[in-house]
C-alpha cells in the first residue's frame, strides 16, 4: 500500500477512475495538488484562462465522450467563477465532478482570505457534493463523486478540499476502492414490464402517433436502439434541441427540431397526435410553450425517464416508465416482436400524408438576398457542406443557436454540444476545446455570435498554449439578436441595450493577436471559397467573423401563451 | 391540503441544509419541522409538515427522494399515523387567574413545570390542533411565550420506516 499524501492521492485516484484531462487554474488553496500534478505525468492538467471556461471545456469534453469532465478550481473566486458552468452542466444533466480547494479547515468561518463556502454556493445547482475532512477519505470520495455523477441521471458533484487536507507532510496508506454501494443512492433498475405493455399497446392502436425524444437518450446511449424502434414502428420523430443526434437529422421519419423555434412539421404533429411517446425529455416550457394546459389536447402521454421527478412535472403522464433508455427501449423492442397486435398502417398512412401536407409549408425556407448580404442561416448550411455533416458543433446562446440547431442537420449523437437548459452564452467555445482535446483529428467548430463570443474569448490563449484548431464561425450580427429580435417583436422596435456596432472589436487583428488565423467574410460571394479556406487551415484555430443580416429572426417562433400548432412563421405569417 | 412527511437520512453535515435548500428552490412551504438523530447514530430522522395538492407532494417526495443523502421517507398522512408536537408556553398568572388557568391546563392534560409569583410555565403534548385549542382557551392577554417543536410523528400498526 503506498504512502500518499492528500494531494498525490487525489491525482492517483483521478487516474484510477480513468480521468484524461484536468481543466483548472491554480491557486493558493490547491497549491499542495498543483505540485503533485508537477509530479505525475499519467493526467493532462489543460490550464485555462477563466474558471468558468474550465467547467464549460469539461462540459464540452462530456457531451462529447459521455465521460465525466473533470476540474480543478482554487476556493474564494475560483470556486465562485466556475458556478455558472456547473449550473450549466446541472440543467443540462452533465456528468461532471468539480474539484474546489478551500481555506484550511482551522480557517473555515471566519471570512479567511479567499473563502468561498462553496458547498452552500453550489448546493441548488449539483446533484451532490462533498467536503473533505481527512486525506484519507479522498479515495472513497472521489469513488462516490465519480458514482454519482455518472449513474442515474447525471449531473456535477462537488468535492471541497481545505488546504491542509492535501498537506505533502500528511500521508496515509492509499488504496482505491473497487466497487461502492451506497444505501441511500440507488440507481433506477430496469422500467416496469407493465407499464411497458401498456405502452406497446397504446402504441399500436395509436393512430397519430408521435415520438419525442430528448437529452436523455443522447445521455443514456440509447441513440441506436431509438432510431430502430422508430424504424420499425414508421412513426414521425421530433428531437428536442438537447436531443438533436438522437435520431438521424437526414431521415425522412425525422420532423426536425421540435418547440419554440421547431418546425412547422413538427409542432403541428406534437399538438393534434393522440399518442406521444416521450423519451428522455422533460416538458420543458421551450417545448411546451408556456400554458402547459393547451399541450397536446388529444394525446395519451407516455413518459420514459430515468428520474422519476421528471415525471409529471409539468404536464400529466399517461403512462409513467422509470427506467434507464436503453433498459426501456430493449424492452419495448422485445415487445413488439412478440405482440400480436400490430401498428395500425392504415391510420399511420393518412396521419403520415397529413404530415407530408404540413411539410411542404417548408418552414425552414431560406430567401436569399440580392444584394449580396449573407443570411445567417446560409452560413450554417454552408458549414454543413463543407464538414460534410460530420463536425462537432458548439454554440453559445442566441439566434445562433437556434440557426445552428435548425440549419446543421445531425444525424449523429454528441454532436451537437450546446447549453439547452441553462442557455449560458460563453460556452461555446471553450466547450469546442474540450471537444477537440478529446477527439483530435476531428473538427470542432464553434458557432457563436460576436455577443456570446466575447464572454470567453480570453481563452484564444488557452487553445494557441494546447494548438487547439478549433474554427469559430462567428455569425456577427453587430447585436445581441435574439433580445433584440424579442425587442423588434415585443417592445415596438425598441433596442434597449442589444447593439454595440460602433465598439466591436476587429475580430481578425484580435485572432491574430492571439497567435491565430482570422478572416472577415462580408459579402455573399465569398462565403463558399472564404470557409473552404478556413476549415482548409486544419491545424490552426481560425476565427470566421462572417458578418450576416442584422434584421435576420429566428422562424418559426412560438407565439406567447399558445398551443404547439400556434406559431410565427415569418415576419408576415402565422398560423 | 396538509402532509407530514417523515425522511430517514444520513446523519452527515449538509444533510439537513440540502433539504431544507430543496423547499426554498423549489417553491414548496415548509410549516414544521423536527430533526434528530434515531438510534441508529449514523442516520437522522426528520419529519415536516408541508401542504399542497396531489400533485405537488408527489413532486416534494420525488425530490426529497432524489436527495443523495435521504435512504428512505413516508408520506404518514397516507395512513393510520400518530402525530404529537411538545409545547413550552409561559403564561401570565397571578391573582384569580392562577386557578383559571391551572384549570384550563388541567382540562387539555397539560403540567405546570415551572412557576413564579405572576408566571405558570407549562408544558404539553399533543396534535398540532389541540396545541392551537390551549392557546386559543387561555386567550391572548395571558400569553408571554411559545415554544413548539415542530410536528413529530409515527405509522400505526406494524408498518415501520427503518432499514
Amino acid at each position: 500500500m503506498d504512502q500518499l499524501s492528500g494531494g498525490e492521492a487525489l491525482l492517483r485516484a483521478l487516474h484510477d477512475e480513468g480521468v484524461e484531462f484536468l481543466f483548472g487554474y491554480p491557486g493558493g488553496a490547491v497549491l499542495h495538488i498543483y505540485d503533485a500534478i508537477f509530479n505525475q505525468d499519467k493526467i493532462e492538467h489543460i490550464l485555462v484562462r477563466h474558471e468558468q471556461a474550465a467547467t464549460h471545456a469539461a462540459d464540452g469534453y462530456a457531451r462529447g465522450t459521455g465521460k465525466p469532465g473533470v476540474v480543478l478550481v482554487t476556493s474564494g473566486p475560483g470556486a465562485t467563477n466556475a458556478i455558472t458552468g456547473i449550473a450549466t452542466a446541472y440543467m443540462d444533466s452533465i456528468p461532471m465532478v468539480v474539484i474546489s480547494g478551500q481555506v484550511e479547515s482551522r480557517m473555515i468561518g471566519t471570512d479567511g482570505f479567499q473563502e468561498t463556502d462553496m458547498i452552500g454556493v453550489s448546493r441548488p445547482i449539483v446533484k451532490h457534493s462533498f467536503m473533505v475532512q481527512n486525506p484519507a477519505e479522498i479515495p472513497l470520495i472521489v469513488k462516490k463523486a465519480f458514482h454519482i455523477a455518472t449513474t442515474g441521471r447525471p449531473g456535477p458533484v462537488v468535492i471541497d478540499i481545505p488546504k491542509d487536507v492535501t498537506d505533502p507532510k500528511t500521508k496515509f496508506g492509499y488504496e482505491y476502492p473497487a466497487d461502492i454501494k451506497m444505501r441511500s443512492y440507488a440507481v433506477p433498475a430496469k422500467g416496469h414490464s407493465g407499464q411497458i405493455k401498456k405502452a406497446i399497446d397504446l402504441l399500436m392502436a395509436a393512430k397519430r402517433p408521435v415520438i419525442y425524444a430528448g437529452g436523455g437518450v443522447i445521455q443514456g446511449e440509447g441513440s441506436q436502439l431509438l432510431t430502430e424502434l422508430a424504424r420499425k414502428l414508421g412513426f414521425p420523430i421530433t428531437n428536442t434541441l438537447m436531443g438533436l443526434g438522437a435520431y438521424p437529422a437526414s431521415d425522412e421519419q425525422f420532423l426536425g427540431m421540435l418547440g419554440m423555434h421547431g418546425t412547422y412539421e413538427a409542432n403541428m404533429s406534437m399538438h393534434y397526435s393522440d399518442v406521444l411517446l416521450a423519451i428522455g425529455v422533460r416538458f420543458d416550457d421551450r417545448v411546451t410553450n408556456s400554458d402547459v394546459t393547451k399541450f397536446c389536447p388529444d394525446a395519451t402521454i407516455l413518459h420514459v425517464d430515468i428520474d422519476p421527478a421528471s415525471i409529471s412535472k409539468t404536464v400529466a403522464a399517461d403512462v409513467p416508465i422509470v427506467g434507464s433508455v436503453t433498459s426501456v427501449l430493449e424492452e419495448m423492442l422485445s415487445q413488439i416482436a412478440l405482440a400480436k397486435q400490430k401498428v395500425d398502417e392504415k391510420s399511420l398512412k393518412v396521419w403520415w400524408d397529413q404530415i407530408k401536407h404540413w411539410r411542404e409549408k417548408d418552414s425552414l425556407a431560406v430567401t436569399p438576398s440580392t444584394d449580396g448580404t449573407i443570411k445567417p442561416q446560409e452560413v450554417v448550411q454552408a458549414v454543413f457542406e463543407i464538414t460534410k455533416g460530420d463536425a462537432y458543433v458548439s454554440s453559445d446562446v442566441g439566434q445562433h443557436q437556434m440557426f445552428a440547431a435548425q440549419y446543421y442537420g445531425f444525424d449523429k449523437p454528441r454532436r451537437w454540444i450546446n447549453s439547452g437548459g441553462l442557455g449560458t452564452m460563453g460556452f461555446g467555445f471553450p466547450a469546442a476545446m474540450g471537444i477537440q482535446l478529446a477527439f483530435p483529428d476531428a473538427i470542432s467548430v464553434c458557432i457563436t455570435g460576436e455577443g456570446s463570443f466575447q464572454m470567453n474569448l480570453q481563452e484564444f490563449a488557452t487553445c494557441m498554449q494546447y494548438k487547439l484548431p478549433v474554427k469559430i464561425v462567428c455569425l456577427n450580427n453587430r447585436a445581441l439578436g435574439m433580445v433584440k429580435q424579442w425587442q423588434d417583436m415585443q417592445y415596438g422596435g425598441r433596442h434597449s441595450h442589444s447593439t454595440y456596432e460602433e465598439s466591436l472589436p476587429d475580430f481578425v487583428k484580435l485572432a491574430e493577436a492571439y497567435g491565430h488565423v482570422g478572416i472577415r467574410i462580408e459579402d455573399k460571394s465569398e462565403l463558399d471559397a472564404k470557409l473552404k479556406e478556413a476549415f482548409s487551415l486544419t491545424d490552426k484555430l481560425v476565427f470566421i467573423d462572417v458578418w450576416v443580416d442584422p434584421e435576420e429572426h429566428v422562424y418559426p417562433m412560438a407565439i406567447k401563451g399558445g398551443a404547439m400548432k400556434d406559431m410565427i412563421l415569418s415576419k408576415s405569417e402565422r398560423t | 391540503m396538509r402532509r407530514i412527511i417523515s425522511v430517514l437520512m444520513e446523519n452527515e453535515p449538509g444533510a439537513l441544509s440540502r433539504v431544507i435548500g430543496l423547499f426554498s428552490q423549489r417553491n414548496y412551504n415548509i410549516d414544521s419541522l423536527t430533526v434528530a438523530p434515531t438510534e441508529d447514530k449514523s442516520l437522522s430522522r426528520l419529519t415536516l409538515t408541508t401542504s399542497g395538492d396531489e400533485r405537488r407532494i408527489e413532486q416534494i417526495t420525488k425530490h426529497l427522494n432524489k436527495l443523495v443523502d435521504v435512504v428512505k421517507l413516508v408520506d404518514l398522512t397516507e395512513g393510520a399515523h400518530i402525530e404529537r408536537e411538545l409545547m413550552l408556553i409561559k403564561v401570565k398568572a397571578s391573582g384569580t387567574q392562577r386557578a383559571e388557568v391551572k384549570r384550563t391546563t388541567d382540562i387539555f392534560r397539560g403540567q405546570i413545570v415551572d412557576l413564579t409569583n405572576s408566571v405558570f410555565s407549562i408544558q404539553m403534548t399533543g396534535a398540532s390542533d389541540k396545541l392551537d385549542a390551549f392557546i386559543t382557551a387561555l386567550g391572548e392577554n395571558v400569553v408571554l411565550e411559545v415554544a413548539r417543536t415542530g410536528v413529530s410523528g409515527i405509522s400505526r400498526g406494524e408498518k415501520v420506516l427503518a432499514l
